[in-house]
């Protein structure tokens, strides 16, 4: 006995998807309200608006509005103090059709259990992320990002876990599930290992980053393949964007995952019935829970479905590298605090290292400064960069966006009075910066921690005035935070398995860039900030102290 | 040097007031470190909506702070981002007039130590200068403003700023030598806050060095001096306490003010060492785990005032600090009250052992204080312990600067009378152990 083993049920189902195979422009909000009601759920509608910071490449317009549909399943018998989510979001066209209509499927048959002890509360939300942000923040009475939204009329409790669907075909090969969310935020690991032993029990084919898993561990080319999927997973972690809906649930301490049907042409194909079977499995283990999932890791790596790599592993990679800023930094105090003694005028002796303090604050005021004209003229001039250059606004905010960071190449180096003291007082400060910097950065996103850390560090620990300008000027510019962006989106490509010229991966690279800012002010994601206000004045000292006099 | 001065208070100023005109005031107002359950703004409002309401403004046990704050803030409540500031110039103002102060008199005993031949020969590199001197006091100054920790206290508006404000106006009597200011300010820091009460010692031993009564017990004149002191000191307090019982009309000031801070009921996170603690204590314990907990703040008091008594300064500096590592419920802004203190002592760099370390310390745990509350409270992927472990590192590292200043300075004036380059009866060099 199962979803859909009822024949008129069946009939049900299709009669849905079939109607929503139809193309629709918008939401069909009055529809969705109809048939929501029609299924005995308490329906409500939220509608928000925004207007983003500069018009989106795909949207090209400037305020976005829409309209969020949900229904609440009240359980049968319990109080009304918790709640599960199920949502699937609904794009113009008809990407997503199958989801809707797999929810409302699912919605007709959870009516009728009397088992469910959370209320269980069915989202169909607008412009995805938006929507989904707008959404939450109503539910939770928070306004982090600025948009505008109704309050909502109905709630159920405390949310406890939350799944979001995404079916484009209503024949589905494999289940991909995706967990990286907002700032590199992972759910716990229970609710991977929950999803993959549900689609082992069901016979269902479930994959990760969207590669197949593997048995042959000890080859070279299953450690190959673990390895892809793992830096897949990384790349994903560090860039700090939700890869799904389920990624702005995570901020609110729900445990939320991403399903994606993907159809891929095998020759074994899984229909919507089974999918059913598998979330109504999966919605009936998280009703039984009796508090939230906290007792497996929340920080890890997942190289396939069955294995994956916990903190204490991967973070004392991390601790090396950090060490390594350490050592250095611990070398050029005692080669600072060995200075006076040799000196024979003590007076002479106080004024090298005495004012070392106020000489290192010239550039680090500049460094910052520019780090902050970096973050914020991009979008404050865009519409005069408009007017003068035959660009959008999108490339506009992105162009001006690197000639800041170029412009900083060519800055000014302050007039060094301690030509021999003043760049290792100077280089201390900077790795020690550095350092906290980057071991902060690891505790909260240890993929973007670990990526910056392994492209500066290096570089850092290196720098010094004398080693050969030209070859060192061009590493430190490789390695600086910009191209790593850029080789990492050619990296991610591959890795991919769809490799991108120059020119197309340029564009990509510039698309990444205006997402990431997007990101940031839509929905408070912290690698632009971080970026542009620390990492970018932190490697401008480095640049400083290469070129010291 | 006047001018220099003015120009850092007015740059202190308006990094003030652009802060707390930007979005960041709300946020810094809420953060653990710089604001406790006895200091918080949020609380000193609700005690003056409690008190316009005609109800005591200590029901509801929301507001800790003495009824003489909230008389001063009931008349100055709109112009409270002026006070605060006001507040922190004054304190930088005091302090660089103390240290100017302190100075010249160190100045004048080094040169009578000179013309009476007391150092020995080798060790004229640690006398100290009056170029090295000069910029002494504005870097005191320079300490206290510009401190990250001074500026995050002050825009959050936390009742510390005026604390530290009372106690270096008494640092500053005491120097000067006037007694009954000296026991009037120091009455009203504890009356605030119980714990400057340990101040008094090296109040008194200053006090009597400058008035040249020779710190024995057995003369009637260093008995004299001590009753005077706390005749007035106490009389003082006696004064205060009875104008606070005359301005609200009640004693319920006393368990909320005196009996929270001694009895610390309230477990809020902040960067101290008793909240973790208490949190998982069996209620049987707890009198016995808080007696030992407070004492041990009140505890140094006596050893380190026989061991200090010729340097009644550094005494006050080491006490400060153990007072701010110690008590029931630290703010950073108690930090940066002893921070202030460290270039006075610039000269003891050439002995301190651990600075490097102590400094990636608690640069670091400045740092990572926000990030573990973040994952504790907001990720929801970390627990309390990951908080308190951060603030145990940041205590330890304020326990290894003080110690090791005090090694320096110890290090330095055993230096000063057995001579620089230490040598065995038989002419080889000797190594200097610490036991």
């Amino acid at each position: 006995m199962g979803l859909l083993s009822d024949p008129n049920r069946r009939q049900a189902l299709i009669k849905l998807l079939t109607r929503l195979n139809a193309p629709i422009c918008g939401m069909p909000v009055d529809w969705l309200v109809k048939t929501m009601q029609a299924r005995g759920l308490e329906v409500f509608t939220q509608s928000f608006s925004r207007t983003l910071p500069f018009p989106d490449e795909n949207t090209e317009r400037y305020v976005v509005k829409g309209t969020n549909v949900y229904g609440i399943l009240r359980a049968p018998r319990a109080p009304r103090t918790e709640a599960l989510v199920l949502s699937a979001p609904c794009t113009p066209g008809d990407n997503n059709n199958q989801a809707v209509g797999l929810l409302l499927g699912l919605a007709h048959y959870f009516r009728n259990q009397v088992y469910w002890a959370k209320d269980i509360i069915f989202l169909v939300n607008e412009h995805d992320l938006i929507g989904m942000q707008a959404w939450l923040e109503g539910y939770h009475h928070t306004n982090v990002t600025g948009m505008d939204w109704s309050p909502l009329q109905g709630r159920g409790g405390s949310i406890q876990a939350a799944l979001s669907l995404e079916l484009s075909s209503d024949v589905v090969t494999s289940l991909d599930i995706v967990l990286e969310g907002l700032n590199g935020q992972l759910p716990n690991l229970d609710l991977a290992n929950l999803f993959y032993a549900f689609c082992q029990k069901i016979g269902v084919l479930c994959t990760i980053q969207g590669k197949l898993q593997r048995n042959d561990w000890d080859s070279a080319s299953g450690y190959n393949h673990a390895v892809q999927t793992m830096m897949l997973m990384v790349m994903k972690q560090a860039s700090g964007r939700p890869w799904g809906d389920h990624g702005l649930f995570l901020r609110y301490h729900i445990e939320a995952a991403t399903v994606k049907g993907v159809n891929s042409f095998r020759h074994y194909k899984t229909d919507a019935t089974t999918i059913g079977r598998l979330l109504e499995g999966m919605y009936r283990k998280l009703n039984n829970l009796l508090e939230r999932l906290h007792q497996s890791y929340f920080f890890y790596l997942l190289p396939s479905l069955s294995h994956f790599v916990s903190i204490g592993y991967y973070m004392p990679a991390f601790g090396l590298l950090a060490v390594i800023l350490l050592l250095r930094a611990l070398d050029l105090w005692v080669q600072l605090s060995a200075q006076p003694s040799r000196t024979e005028d003590g007076v002479a002796g106080t004024e090298q290292s005495n004012p070392g303090v106020l000489s290192v604050l010239t550039p680090l005021v500049i460094s910052h400064l520019t780090g902050a004209a970096l973050y914020m003229l991009p979008v404050r001039f865009q519409e005069v960069a408009v007017e003068h250059f035959p660009v959008s606004e999108t490339e506009a905010v992105v162009l001006t966006a690197i000639a800041v960071y170029t412009a900083g190449l060519a800055l000014p180096h302050n007039t060094h009075r301690y030509p021999d003291m003043g760049w290792r007082v100077l280089k201390l400060v900077a790795l020690l910066y550095l350092a906290v910097l980057l071991g902060c950065t690891a505790v909260i996103n240890f993929s973007l921690g670990f990526i910056l850390a392994l492209t500066l560090v290096p570089a850092a620990a290196y720098v010094t005035p004398h080693v050969p300008k030209a070859l060192s000027a061009f590493f430190l510019v490789a390695l600086s935070p910009a191209c790593t962006l850029l080789f990492s989106v050619f990296f991610f490509q591959e890795l991919q398995e769809m490799p991108v010229s120059f020119q197309d991966g340029w564009l990509l690279y510039l698309s990444v860039i205006a997402q990431g800012m997007l990101d940031h002010y839509l929905y408070g994601s912290l690698v632009f900030p971080l970026v542009a206000l620390l990492v970018y004045p932190c490697w401008l000292l480095f640049w400083n102290i290469l070129f010291w006099k | 040097m006047a001018a220099p001065l003015t120009l850092l208070m007015i740059v202190a100023v308006t990094v003030r007031a652009v802060l707390f005109r930007s979005s960041l005031a709300e946020l810094i107002s809420e953060r653990v470190e710089v604001v406790s359950p006895i200091t918080a703004w949020k609380r000193v409002i609700e005690g003056l909506a409690l008190l316009d309401l005609g109800v005591s403004p200590y029901s509801g046990d929301v507001f800790h702070e003495t009824p003489l704050i909230i008389y001063l803030f009931h008349f100055l409540v709109d112009y409270a981002e002026i006070t605060f500031m006001l507040a922190d110039v004054v304190t930088a103002a005091a302090l660089y007039a103390a240290a100017k102060d302190y100075n010249k008199q160190v100045f004048r005993k080094q040169k009578f130590a000179l013309e009476a031949d007391r150092y020995p020969p080798d060790c004229l590199e640690l006398i100290r200068t009056p170029l090295e001197m000069h910029y002494v006091p504005l870097k005191v100054a320079m300490f206290y403003l510009l401190n990250p920790f001074t500026i995050l206290s002050c825009v959050a508006k936390s009742t510390c700023g005026l604390n530290n404000m009372v106690i270096s106006l008494f640092i500053l009597c005491t120097v000067k030598g006037n007694v009954l200011l000296s026991a009037i300010f120091l009455c009203l820091a504890t009356y605030q806050s119980v714990y400057p009460l340990t101040l008094c010692a090296p109040a008194m031993l200053y006090l009597m060095q400058r008035q040249y009564i020779p710190v024995n017990l057995r003369r009637v004149s260093f008995w004299w001096f001590v009753v005077q002191y706390l005749f007035m000191y106490l009389g003082s307090l006696f004064v205060l306490v009875c104008l606070s019982f005359f301005l609200l009309g009640s004693w319920d000031y006393m368990p909320s003010v005196y009996g929270f801070i001694l009895s610390v009921p309230d477990l809020t996170p902040n960067i101290g060492l008793f909240w973790y603690f208490f949190a998982e204590m069996f209620e049987h314990f707890r009198l016995f785990f808080l007696c030992v907990f407070q004492i041990n703040v009140f505890f140094y008091t006596i050893p380190l005032s026989i061991k200090l008594k010729e340097h009644p300064v550094f005494l006050i500096f080491m006490q400060l600090a153990v007072i701010s590592i110690f008590k029931s419920y630290p703010t950073v802004g108690d930090v940066a009250l002893y921070m202030a203190f460290l270039p006075l002592w610039s000269h003891l760099h050439r002995f301190l052992r651990n600075i490097f370390l102590v400094s990636c310390v608690l640069l670091a745990c400045s740092a990572l204080f926000p990030v573990l509350w973040h994952l504790w409270i907001y990720a929801g992927s970390a627990n309390s312990n990951f908080y308190y472990a951060i603030t145990l590192l940041f205590n330890v590292a304020q326990i290894l600067l003080v110690s090791d200043y005090f090694y320096a300075f110890l290090r330095r004036e055993h230096h000063l009378t057995y001579g620089l380059y230490l040598k065995k009866k038989d002419g080889s060099e000797a190594t200097l152990v610490l036991k």
